[in-house]
C-alpha cells in the first residue's frame, strides 16, 4: 500500500514541476512589462524602476529566476499581493477556509440527495420516478449556475425574504476566527442566533454549487448500480432469498460505489471552477471570489501564487481520491 | 459510393466490393438512427436544436427589433403578460430600452458559433495530438501526456479566465481559451483509442501492404476511433457554451454591447430585484440550448457505445 501510494506521489512531481512553469511563465506571458504591470497605473521613475526589476529579479536570466521562484516556493514564499502587500499565501490561508467549507458542504448535500436518489432510479430502472429524476439530474447537469444563483436569490431573497442575498453571516454578529468555518465558530461564539444566521447565508451557495456535482454523482451511480444489479453475484444473493434491501444495500451498493467515489474525486476541479462563479455571485469571500477579483485589478502576483496553490490543492485532492479507490478496490494496486 | 472507397477500414484490407461496402454503410446509417431515435429524449433535443440553428441563421428576417436598438421611453418594460407591457416587446426590454427577445434571438448566433469554433479547434488539434501520442508512445507519448496533465491540474474557468486576461477580453480570445482548455479530453480519448486499435491485424494488413505512418495513423487507425470522439464533442459542445457564457458573465469573454447571452446576464445582474425579465431569459435560453446538445449527446453514446447498447 505504501508503494502504491509513494508511485503515485513520485508521478506528481513532474506535474508539480509543470504547473509551476505555467504559474511562473504567466506573469511574462502577459503583454507588456512585468514591472509596469506590477507598478499597475501609477507608472513609476527610471530609478525606481530599475531598482524593482533587480528586486523582481527580471534582469536576470530566466532559469536563474525560474531557480529563485522555486527556491521561494520551497520556502513557502509564494509573492506578495501588489495591492495589499500582504503574502499571498497569507491571503489565501485566511480565505480558504471560507472555499472550504462551501466547497464540503456542497459534496455533502450532492452526495446524501444523488447517491441514494442514483441508487432509487436504478432499482425502479424504467418507472416515472426513475425518468423524473434523470431528467432532473439532465437540467441539474446543463445549468448555467451563474444564473441558477441568480434566480435563487430573486426567489428566496427578493420574494420570500428568507434568505440574505450575500456574505457569510449577518453584519450584527462579529467573533474572532477559530477554526475559519463559520458554523463552528459562530457555535463556538454563544452569540445567540448567529449559528442560524451563518446557516441561511450558506444555504442558497451551497445549493448553487452542490447542482452539478449532484446530477453528476446521481447519473453516475444510477449507471453503476445498473451494471451491478446485473451481475452473478447479485443475482445468487437474491436466490439465497436475502430480502431486497440487504441485497441492494450491501452486496450491490459497495460495489457500484467504486467508480462513484472516482467520480466524487473528480467533482472537486468542477467544485473550484463553481466556487469562482457562486462566491462572486453571494459575495462569499473565498479564493473564488480571490481570483476573480484580482484578475480584475490586475494582481498578478495573487493570480500567480493563487493558481499554483489551487492547482497543488487539485493534485493532492486526486492524489487522495486514487488511494482511496486503491483502498476499497484493492485490484487496481498492482 | 465506390470501390476505391478507403476511408472504409474493410476497403483499406480489400476484402469487399463497392456495392457491400454502399449498403453496409446504408445500414450502419440505419442502425445508428435506430439507436438513437429509441432514446425520445434525444429526438427531442435534436428537434430542439434545429430550431435553434434555424432561429440564428435566420435572426435578422425573426427578430422584431434590432439588437442594439435603444428605444427611449421604454426602459426596463415588463414582458407582455405583465402590467405595463407593451405586445411590440413581447419579453420587454432592458435597462436602456432594447428589446430583450431580439437580443436573445441574435444571441442564439454567437452560442452556436462559440460552440462551433471551440468544438472544431479542439478537436482537431486534440486528434492530432493524441493520434502523434497514442501511435508513437515513447518519449513523444510521455511528454504529451504529461503536459495534458498539468493543463488538467487547474479547474478549467480558472484557466481560461487566466488565460483571456493574458490575451485580453473578448469573444476570441475566450474561444480560444475555452479551445486550450478542453483540448486534453480529446487528446486522452483519441491516445486510448489508438493504442487499442494499433495491434490488431487490419492494422498490420495495412502496415504489411505498405502504408507509411501518415497513411497508417489517418485513414487506418482514425476512422475506427470516432465513435468515443463524437460523443465527447456533443458534450464539449454544451460546455463551451457554458463556459462562454460564464466568462461573458465574469465579464471577460463577449463585451457589451454584444448580445450574448452570458454578457446579457452580467448587465442584467444589478436589476435583479427589479426586473426579473431581464435575469430570467437570457439564462433561459442559455439552459434550453444546453439542454438540447446534452440530450443529443445522451442519444449519440447510446447509439455509439456498442457496450451499453448491449445492455
Amino acid at each position: 500500500m505504501l508503494r502504491f501510494f509513494l508511485s503515485r506521489l513520485a508521478l506528481l512531481i513532474p506535474t508539480f514541476i509543470g504547473v509551476s512553469i505555467v504559474a511562473f511563465a504567466f506573469i511574462r506571458l502577459l503583454p507588456g512589462d512585468p514591472i509596469m504591470l506590477l507598478a499597475g497605473e501609477r507608472g513609476m521613475s527610471e530609478e525606481r524602476y530599475q531598482q524593482l526589476q533587480s528586486l523582481y529579479g527580471f534582469d536576470q536570466p530566466l532559469f536563474v529566476q525560474y531557480f529563485h521562484y522555486m527556491t521561494d516556493l520551497l520556502q513557502g514564499d509564494f509573492g506578495t499581493s501588489i495591492v495589499t502587500k500582504r503574502p499571498v499565501l497569507q491571503e489565501f490561508l485566511t480565505l480558504f477556509p471560507a472555499t472550504l467549507e462551501l466547497s464540503l458542504s456542497a459534496i455533502i448535500l450532492a452526495i446524501a440527495i444523488g447517491v441514494p436518489v442514483g441508487v432509487i432510479a436504478a432499482v425502479k430502472r424504467g418507472s416515472w420516478l426513475d425518468q423524473t429524476v434523470m431528467g432532473a439530474a439532465l437540467v441539474g447537469y446543463s445549468m448555467p449556475i451563474f444564473w441558477w444563483g441568480l434566480l435563487l436569490i430573486i426567489l428566496f431573497s427578493g420574494i420570500l425574504g428568507w434568505t440574505p442575498v450575500s456574505g457569510r453571516i449577518s453584519l450584527l454578529y462579529f467573533f474572532p476566527p477559530v477554526t475559519g468555518f463559520m458554523l463552528i465558530d459562530s457555535l463556538l461564539s454563544g452569540q445567540p442566533g448567529a449559528f442560524k444566521s451563518a446557516v441561511s447565508h450558506l444555504i442558497l451557495p451551497t445549493i448553487v454549487l452542490a447542482t452539478i456535482p449532484l446530477a453528476v454523482i446521481a447519473r453516475q451511480t444510477r449507471s453503476a448500480m445498473l451494471e451491478v444489479l446485473g451481475e452473478d453475484y447479485v443475482r445468487t444473493a437474491r436466490s439465497k432469498g436475502l430480502p431486497p434491501r440487504r441485497v441492494i444495500g450491501l452486496h450491490a451498493l459497495r460495489n457500484a460505489l467504486i467508480p462513484v467515489v472516482t467520480t466524487i474525486g473528480l467533482q472537486v476541479g468542477v467544485l473550484l471552477a463553481g466556487a469562482i462563479l457562486t462566491e462572486t455571485i453571494f459575495s462569499w469571500p473565498g479564493i473564488g471570489k480571490w481570483m476573480v477579483d484580482s484578475v480584475f485589478k490586475r494582481d498578478y502576483a495573487v493570480v500567480q501564487g493563487g493558481l499554483l496553490l489551487i492547482a497543488a490543492i487539485i493534485m493532492i485532492v486526486n492524489l487522495i481520491v486514487d488511494v482511496l479507490y486503491g483502498l476499497i478496490n484493492p485490484r487496481i494496486r498492482h | 459510393m465506390t470501390s476505391t472507397n478507403t476511408k472504409d477500414p474493410n476497403a483499406a484490407v480489400g476484402l469487399e466490393g463497392g456495392t457491400v461496402i454502399a449498403v453496409s454503410r446504408r445500414a450502419r446509417l440505419a442502425e445508428f438512427w435506430y439507436y438513437f431515435s429509441q432514446n425520445r429524449g434525444a429526438v427531442i433535443g435534436l428537434y430542439v436544436f434545429i430550431a435553434i440553428v434555424l432561429i440564428a441563421i435566420f435572426a435578422p428576417v425573426l427578430a422584431p427589433h434590432s439588437p442594439t436598438m435603444q428605444n427611449r421611453g421604454f426602459f426596463l418594460l415588463p414582458p407582455v403578460w405583465e402590467e405595463g407591457g407593451n405586445w411590440s416587446f413581447i419579453l420587454g426590454t432592458d435597462a436602456v430600452g432594447r428589446d430583450v427577445l431580439s437580443r436573445l434571438i441574435y444571441g442564439a448566433r454567437f452560442s452556436l458559433f462559440i460552440g462551433v469554433v471551440v468544438v472544431s479547434v479542439a478537436v482537431s488539434v486534440g486528434i492530432l495530438i493524441g493520434l502523434i501520442a497514442g501511435y508513437f508512445r515513447g518519449a513523444v507519448d510521455t511528454v504529451i501526456m504529461r503536459v495534458m496533465d498539468i493543463i488538467l491540474a487547474f479547474p478549467s474557468l480558472l484557466l481560461a479566465l487566466v488565460l483571456v486576461a493574458i490575451l485580453g477580453p473578448g469573444l476570441v480570445n475566450a474561444m480560444i481559451a475555452i479551445a486550450l482548455v478542453q483540448q486534453p479530453h480529446y487528446v486522452r480519448l483519441t491516445r486510448a483509442a489508438v493504442m487499442s486499435e494499433k495491434g490488431r491485424d487490419y492494422v498490420t494488413a495495412a502496415r504489411v501492404a505498405g502504408a507509411g505512418n501518415i497513411r497508417l495513423m489517418f485513414k487506418t487507425i482514425l476512422p475506427n476511433c470516432t465513435a468515443p470522439l463524437i460523443v465527447q464533442a456533443a458534450l464539449s459542445f454544451s460546455a463551451a457554451i457554458l463556459d462562454a457564457a460564464a466568462l461573458g458573465f465574469l465579464g471577460m469573454g463577449a463585451q457589451p454591447p454584444t448580445p450574448e447571452w452570458g454578457t446579457m446576464l452580467a448587465e442584467a445582474r444589478e436589476f435583479i430585484l427589479r426586473a426579473w425579465w431581464v435575469v430570467t431569459f437570457p439564462g433561459l435560453a442559455i439552459l434550453i440550448t444546453v439542454l438540447a446538445i446534452n440530450l443529443m449527446g445522451d442519444g449519440l453514446r447510446d447509439a455509439l457505445d456498442p457496450k451499453l447498447k448491449r445492455s
